[in-house]
């Protein structure tokens, strides 16, 4: 079977076929990548995967009338078939006068490609140096602690990817962005036959930026480790300290009620507050896509906009929805740059590098400051509902007492209102790390409900 | 047995691709050139479509096509995997080897594969999958849908359904000498609505899913339904107050409750992780984990349902499996790995999301069989709790067996009588600790025909979940009523 690599000349042959066919406004999205996956468990490898994956995504408009068709498939039969399944979908929509391509005068004509998010030495990475690297970071945990006496395993990952996108408006843009990351699973036996987990990893779009396997080992061995004999506590209204995993994990749940889409769907409790002042003083939220070296990182969105940093929260102030040109048309807004291009659907709307502005606080400092109440290092669930803020979560962490750490618990729940937690913020911690491209520094949170006993 | 099915696909990538028992022999004898206890070949062809509809007007119509083959070397526990997205000879080879580098010693034995073809049974004869259905068609059902649900409540003031639906073929051979093929119809529906009121915004969903064609909305469900069961949840939750937050008695309503054994008890089972030691269940079977009123099963045998599979992605047939029987754990669900390294038979439990990802094990259709007591008696015996009747999902901690899930629909129970809507409610608690708590078992059993996804280590199966209603004599509810 006839097979085309993937690059901008082929994108542009589609654009011109698609408008050939009768297309007003038509987009190419691909992507093309190296993935491969080493997994180790117990001293043995128990995994050697690897894969070349490619997909091309087209979207055109005739009159205003929405379509998507993708394929894996570049053989030129298979791409004149989209073209055609694309034409054919078009008349099904109905005309939307706000559907269509960005406004050309927001598209990324010039971009940056130095963001530092490729490093081309992760594919060369030998498989015996990522087998020791995983295996010195399992040593460490079970070294650690004797009681650490299982492991789910730990995969060393590496990602490289080359996005491109080409519209009938004349953008034509690609960048390549590269991660590698391993992450270990340490379990411990804890009473009445239940298991313990402890979870830690490192990733990062350089491999000479990835942290020692030694320390994510002994983290992953610390944080099993820790959950050993958790309890209940009592039902009550308590101050909820957040671990930077956890915190990040919140942000990153705030960040789907603040899309145009949201909004959009009236699927938000932000709705009425654009422009008001409804978080605490410490809050500022930031959105950072030119930040380099990040997972969030990237030279133009979804659909070949340009982008910026911006404070979506700004000392407690919510400054407003971020939107793709669709959703911004829809609600009479502009663009934020905010697009996300995904392969077979209309163009999503995400934050990029999403992060909450650090304070002065070491985390040990906030904790002290606590006379009762919970440091939370672990949620379970998905108990969030965005058209009202209503949060609920499974918990684990510790109990404080007196500004000390006092004992395990586990079982337990939180929950409260995103507005009122927002509002709620008393303290943000100096201890800012860029894991995910959402992340947060140590937070804490008063009067959240705790239930357990 | 039929074999329409299977049939159908094999002559699908023989024409297509010019996949025949040649290539196929000649594939697995490079994938096992470095030995390996057996080589597996995937081969997936899946038409997708979806319409989405809001404001009463299809915002997005679109629809692709994956094809390729994962291919795969096993070695004890060890698996080499690779995939390809083209079916050119050469490539496929590519795949091979570099799946074939998980084993280290010399060429493996493969016997040739079989002329004759595994498909297990027929559990889902259409006559049109919803894929080749006209899109008028589909939107016709659309439309009755949102008509339903905007004419139930002046409140409601946004209204989307997205229809999707696919077409998997699969072709699966292996080094020991089998061939197994199927077609899979799947499609799903979903609506959601807001209703707005006094400066107050709620949402509500139905979601409706099954291996059938179009037919499936005389027979079983009307479009109307379908509409008018969200709005009325949207609704209902204008008028909820907060939920309570503490320890007390609760009723899981019949059919959707089923999330709860799948959080519970359901991944806890799943063979990988018990042979592996790291699940609570692990090295139990024959203790008691659940009340002798909890009979727990996971079927991937029911027809037409979401879960079910003729056969599973490792080309076993899929099968009815007793996983706790009268409160006692009879055994755990199996793959090919898992059942070798526990030295049990397969179940049929082998799935994957796509042939880019390795088979785990997975759930199929999971649910409890029916008690005896009518559902009112279950609510009479309960002086002040809840009952929850929708779900909006879970997530299990396997090694401890904590697990999380959250209602979308809950009621008061007070004296006996179900009273006020209450919302933000999430329940939490310990697999075993809460089966060995179920006091009272319905006899209202239904199967769920929601659209459920399962997901785990990254990979997302379709599945199904059932249960009569149950009384659980005391939960961890995790409202905000402090």
């Amino acid at each position: 079977m006839e097979n085309t690599e993937l690059d901008l000349n082929l994108a542009e042959a589609v654009v011109k076929k698609a408008l050939e066919a009768g297309a007003d406004e038509v987009e190419v999205l691909f992507s093309q990548g190296y993935e491969s996956g080493v997994k180790l468990r117990k001293g043995k490898v128990d995994l050697l995967n690897e894969a070349q994956p490619k997909a091309l995504s087209l979207r055109l408009y005739r009159e205003k009338r929405a379509a998507v068709a993708y394929t894996s498939d570049f053989s030129k039969a298979a791409l004149d078939d989209l073209v055609l399944r694309a034409m054919d979908m078009a008349v099904i929509s109905d005309p939307d006068p706000a559907a269509g391509l960005p406004d050309p005068e927001d598209l990324a004509f010039q971009y940056n490609e130095n963001l530092g998010i490729w490093d081309p030495a992760i594919g060369d990475i030998p498989t015996d140096v990522k087998v020791e690297m995983v295996r010195r970071c399992e040593d460490a945990a079970f070294a650690f602690d004797p009681r650490i006496n299982n492991t789910g395993g730990t995969t060393f990952s590496t990602n490289l990817r080359q996005i491109g996108l080409v519209n009938s408006l004349g953008f034509a843009g690609t960048y390549k962005t590269s991660h590698c990351s391993f992450g270990l699973d340490a379990v411990v036996d804890d009473a009445e036959g239940k298991k313990q987990n402890g979870w830690w990893f490192t990733i990062s779009n350089n491999f000479k930026e990835m942290k020692s396997p030694e320390e994510v080992g002994r983290i992953a061995a610390q944080r099993a480790i820790n959950k050993i004999g958790g309890r209940k506590v009592k039902t009550r209204k308590m101050p909820v300290i957040w671990d930077p995993m956890v915190a990040s994990d919140l942000l990153g749940t705030l960040a789907g009620s603040l899309s145009g889409e949201a909004l959009e769907r009236r699927s938000t409790f932000l709705i009425p507050f654009e422009g008001q002042k409804i978080g605490s003083d410490l809050v500022t939220l930031v959105d950072d896509p030119l930040r380099p070296g990040l997972r969030g990182t990237r030279p133009f969105d979804g659909e070949g906009v340009a982008v910026h940093r911006k404070n979506i929260f700004d000392k407690g102030v919510f400054q407003g929805f971020i939107f793709n040109s669709y959703t911004a048309r829809k609600t009479a807004h502009k663009t934020t740059g905010n697009a996300t291009g995904g392969i077979g659907s209309l163009p999503g709307v995400s934050v990029s590098n999403f992060y909450i502005e650090p304070g002065k606080a070491s985390p040990e400092e906030i904790i002290a400051g606590v006379e009762e109440g919970l440091f939370l290092t672990e949620m379970i669930g998905f108990g969030y509902n965005p058209v009202t803020g209503d949060f609920s979560r499974g918990a684990v962490g510790w109990w404080i007492e007196n500004g000390k750490l006092a004992y395990p618990v586990a079982e337990i729940n939180i929950a409260g209102n995103m507005k009122e937690m927002l509002a709620n913020v008393t303290q943000v911690g100096n201890d800012l790390e860029f894991l995910f491209s959402i992340s947060s520094p140590t937070i804490r949170i008063d009067n959240m409900t705790v239930s357990g006993l | 047995m039929t074999t329409e099915n299977a049939q159908a696909a094999l002559g699908f990538f023989q024409a297509r691709y010019g996949i025949d028992q040649t290539i196929l022999n000649d594939l697995l004898a490079v994938a096992m050139s470095r030995g390996g206890d057996f080589a597996e070949l995937y081969s997936e062809y899946r038409q997708t479509s979806l319409l989405n509809y809001e404001d009463q007007a299809v915002r997005q119509s679109s629809g692709g096509i994956t094809q390729g083959m994962g291919i795969r070397v096993v070695q004890g526990d060890a698996v080499g995997y690779a995939y390809s997205e083209d079916f050119s000879v050469e490539s496929l080879k590519h795949a091979a080897t570099t799946a074939a580098q998980i084993a280290n010693s010399s060429q493996g034995k493969v016997n040739p594969i079989d002329a004759t073809i595994l498909s297990g049974a027929n559990l889902y004869p259409i006559e049109k999958p919803t894929i080749d259905a006209r899109a008028l068609e589909k939107l016709e059902i659309i439309r009755r849908v949102d008509k339903a649900a905007r004419a139930h409540d002046p409140s409601i003031s946004k209204v989307s359904v997205i229809f999707a639906d696919e077409l998997k073929r699969v072709l699966i051979a292996t080094s020991d000498g089998r061939l197994a093929a199927d077609v899979q119809p799947l499609f799903t529906i979903r609506a959601s609505v807001i209703a707005e009121k006094d400066g107050k915004r709620e949402r509500g969903f139905k979601s409706a899913s099954a291996r059938r064609g179009l037919e499936y909305f005389d027979q079983i469900i009307s479009p109307e339904e379908v509409g008018v069961f969200a709005a009325k949840q949207a609704v209902t939750n204008l008028g909820a107050i907060d939920a309570p937050a503490g320890i007390m008695p609760v009723v899981l309503g019949a059919g959707e409750s089923g999330v709860l054994l799948h959080e519970a008890v359901g991944h806890g089972l799943e063979g990988d992780f018990n042979y592996k030691k790291l699940s609570n269940y692990s090295d139990r079977v024959g203790e008691k984990v659940a009340s002798e009123l909890c009979t727990v099963i996971d079927d991937g045998t029911v027809p037409h349902t979401r879960g079910t599979l003729n056969i599973d992605d490792e080309g076993n047939p899929t099968q009815y499996n007793v996983l706790i029987e009268n409160g006692l754990l009879r055994g755990y669900m199996q793959d090919r790995i898992s059942s070798a390294q526990m030295s049990v038979a397969p179940t049929g439990n082998g799935r994957r999301e796509s042939f880019r990802k390795y088979p785990m094990t997975r759930m199929t259709n999971t649910y409890m069989l029916n008690g005896e007591t009518p559902f009112d008696d279950l609510i009479k015996a309960v002086p002040r709790g809840l009952y929850c009747v929708e779900y909006g999902g879970g997530q299990v901690d396997i090694n401890s067996g904590d697990f999380v899930f959250i209602v979308t629909e809950a009621y008061m129970i007070e004296e006996g009588k179900i009273t006020t809507p209450v919302k933000g409610v999430n329940l939490i608690g310990n697999g075993p600790e809460v089966l060995s708590k179920v006091t009272m078992v319905g006899n209202d059993f239904q199967l769920a025909g929601n659209g459920g996804m399962c997901g785990k280590n990254g990979q997302s199966v379709p599945v199904s979940l059932g249960m009569p209603s149950v009384l659980v004599s005391s939960i961890t509810v995790g409202g905000t009523a402090a």
